[in-house]
């Protein structure tokens, strides 16, 4: 490799780097569940983008191949990191949260995480569109 | 009786280039062996997507993948800024209500997949009825502006793309 290949993936490793540390040191310092739940979404965006990228460029300037698996890592993360995060967000909204802190729904049915079983019967079977 | 066979042509497609991607390289036994995969796991998988979903515009796909990434790059930035630098008493951690105007249920999903991938938000339930989305802002000083944003930025390209 080139000196200046070496610096641009030196760059984005290092970028992803401190974004890890960043997310991770949010972790330790925020307050409470909710807001603790924000760190872990900065680690996977930039903080794990960055080393792919990097990982994809050291492959291209290396072999000169163009690598896919990277790319594929980013799609999985992209499906599954939000759906973990809405676990932990709805398990806390059952457990932790102080329900009349929470916004207000805008309609007459609450949250769905709010409702009952016995009031959704209700609700739908008086015909009210569930989607 | 081609949509008995190819319930879901774009999922066929899709799991074909992915398999492409997971070996890393194209030949004539990757591609029959993708397609077997994008034949048979739509087939199986068949029951739990009950509508096929449809896209209207898919060049507006990269549009939306674009504002997305930038929108991560920025929003990652002025998070950093808050864990680093604000104090804890001073941060201003609000829930939100997002009215939606989207009605399928795979734009809706999208959407608040976007929402908790840009950093700052995370979507954290929906409205019984489907009409609205609760997010959780770590900072949010101007509520309005955030709800504003996810409208303008996200919900409008993919009602586009979706609807």
């Amino acid at each position: 490799m080139e000196i200046w290949q070496e610096i641009i993936v030196a760059a984005f490793l290092v970028i992803a780097g401190i974004f890890g540390i960043v997310g991770s040191y949010g972790l330790i310092k925020l307050p409470d569940p909710m807001t603790r739940l924000h760190a872990p979404t900065k680690a996977t965006t930039l903080g794990v983008g960055g080393a792919l990228i990097a990982s994809m460029l050291y492959f291209v300037f290396t072999t000169g191949f163009f690598s896919f698996h990277e790319l594929m890592i980013t799609l999985f993360l992209f499906i599954t990191a939000p759906i973990t995060a809405h676990f932990i967000a709805k398990a806390n909204l059952h457990t932790n949260v102080d329900r009349s802190q929470v916004s207000p729904t805008g309609s007459e049915r609450p949250w769905a995480g709010f409702e009952s079983d016995a009031a959704r019967e209700i609700a739908e079977s008086r015909g009210a569109p569930d989607k | 009786m081609m949509s008995r066979i190819l319930p879901h042509p774009l999922l066929t497609l899709l799991l074909v280039v992915v398999w492409q991607m997971l070996v890393n390289y194209i030949s004539l036994g990757t591609l029959v062996f993708g397609l077997i995969l994008g034949i048979i796991i739509p087939l199986v998988t068949a029951p739990y997507w009950p509508d096929r979903a449809r896209l209207k515009s898919p060049a507006m796909i990269v549009e939306f993948l674009l504002v997305v990434l930038w929108d991560i790059v920025v929003a990652n930035l002025v998070v950093a800024r808050t864990i680093l630098f604000t104090r804890n008493k001073d941060m201003r951690p609000t829930w939100i209500t997002v009215p939606l105007d989207l009605k399928t249920p795979e734009a809706i999903t999208v959407l608040a997949g976007t929402i908790t991938m840009t950093p700052g938000t995370v979507s954290s339930d929906i409205s019984a009825d489907g009409r609205s989305l609760l997010v959780h802002c770590l900072d949010a000083p101007d509520p309005d502006a955030v709800r504003n944003d996810i409208k303008q930025r996200y919900e409008r390209r993919l009602k586009e793309i979706f609807e």
